[in-house]
């Protein structure tokens, strides 16, 4: 970014956020949103309280699963659970992003609203392109690209509720199909450290691996295991450079 | 009165204060790290593998129609699109449209 982008006012950075609606990411995320206004339909939620679980969740696969074990009629400290055992993925997500976002002036109540706005996509964008915006207005660019996106996903919700299951649900699987492949391209093209390759390599073998074999922490398992283990190759790798350059070959 | 808002109420409890508590502690946690400490190094390790992790995972175990479609077919468009993507440069449009080609043309040619 050249430094005149600095004089540009914090409303313009929203904007320039907001233009992110249109990118890849957010509309292969907004398609991904019909399927769910499918599924929503047919596991007996109304219109309205799709909307509500939309905008007030914003983590399809929470969402996915908070309406699967309702539909399986558990009670609400199940559904809890179950909920919650998928979101604690959302405590490394935000906290990874948050040092990037944030100045040493930003107000924690402003990071508190704003995390409510991380989910997979905005986590991909927020890691790609943050860098690429001036300090003091990444939180309010983020914002831009962040309320924008879950809000205009809601309207998706409300819009598409009823009309989705007209589709041939073949034309459902295909769209179902963009959203893992998207993750692959982008968090790969993404990673500027090491760490995060290997940290993918682990992600994609321990995922259905695990999945085999704990299917309710599955994920927790390879993301803490997988992660883990994706730190200490890469601090030995690290160690190992810095050892090679003391040297002076 | 509570049943017409009984869903409501689970949507607002076992869903949203389910996640955002998860968010809420990542504000905290990630609010103490440094950009170029070594903990950070780990968040974004651990933070990479749980995404990769559900993505995979929605490969090999999709939900929906695609949960009919053939393993190795799925497989195969991802793994042959993802080494095309990497073959070729690295442009996300190639990562994305060469396996959504490979399903569907897989799709039509098992007759899905």
């Amino acid at each position: 970014m050249s430094p005149v982008s600095d004089d540009r006012s914090a409303l313009s950075w929203f904007f320039t956020g907001m233009r992110g609606l249109l990118s890849l990411p957010a509309l292969i995320l907004l398609t991904s949103i019909v399927g769910f206004s499918a599924f929503a339909l047919e596991s007996g939620l109304t219109r309205a309280e799709a909307v509500f679980m939309s905008f007030a969740i914003w983590a399809l696969p929470a969402q996915v699963i908070l309406v699967g074990t309702m539909a399986s009629g558990a009670n609400i400290a199940a559904c809890f659970l179950a909920v919650t055992l998928s979101s604690i993925r959302m405590t490394p997500m935000v906290a990874s992003v948050i040092p990037e976002m944030r100045t040493r002036r930003t107000p924690i109540w402003l990071l508190l609203i704003l995390s409510h706005f991380i989910a997979i996509t905005s986590w991909v964008f927020a890691i790609t392109t943050l860098r690429n915006v001036p300090r003091e207005h990444r939180a309010i660019y983020f914002a831009g690209f962040g309320v924008t996106l879950t809000l205009t996903g809601t309207l998706v919700v409300a819009v598409f509720y009823d009309i989705v299951s007209a589709f041939p649900p073949a034309v459902a699987g295909v769209l179902f199909f963009l959203t893992p492949v998207y993750f692959n391209a982008s968090i790969w093209a993404s990673a500027r450290q090491p760490v995060v390759k290997i940290a993918f390599v682990m992600g994609v073998i321990l995922g259905p691996t695990l999945a085999l074999i704990t299917p309710k922490f599955d994920v927790l398992c390879a993301g803490l295991g997988g992660g883990t283990v994706a730190y200490l190759i890469d601090r030995a790798r690290r160690k190992r450079k810095r050892m090679g350059q003391g040297a002076k070959r | 009165m509570i049943a017409e808002y009984w869903t409501f109420i689970v949507i607002a409890v076992a869903g949203f204060l389910a996640t955002d508590i998860w968010r809420w502690l990542g504000v905290f946690t990630g609010n103490r790290l440094d950009e170029d400490s070594e903990a950070l190094y780990w968040v974004r390790a651990v933070a990479t593998a749980l995404v990769m992790a559900v993505t995979a995972k929605l490969i090999v175990f999709p939900n929906g129609t695609l949960a009919g479609s053939p393993l190795w077919l799925r497989l195969g468009a991802a793994g042959i699109g993802f080494a095309v993507f990497l073959a070729t440069g690295r442009k996300v449009w190639i990562g994305v449209a060469v396996p959504m080609a490979l399903l569907v043309t897989g799709l039509w040619w098992v007759g899905f």
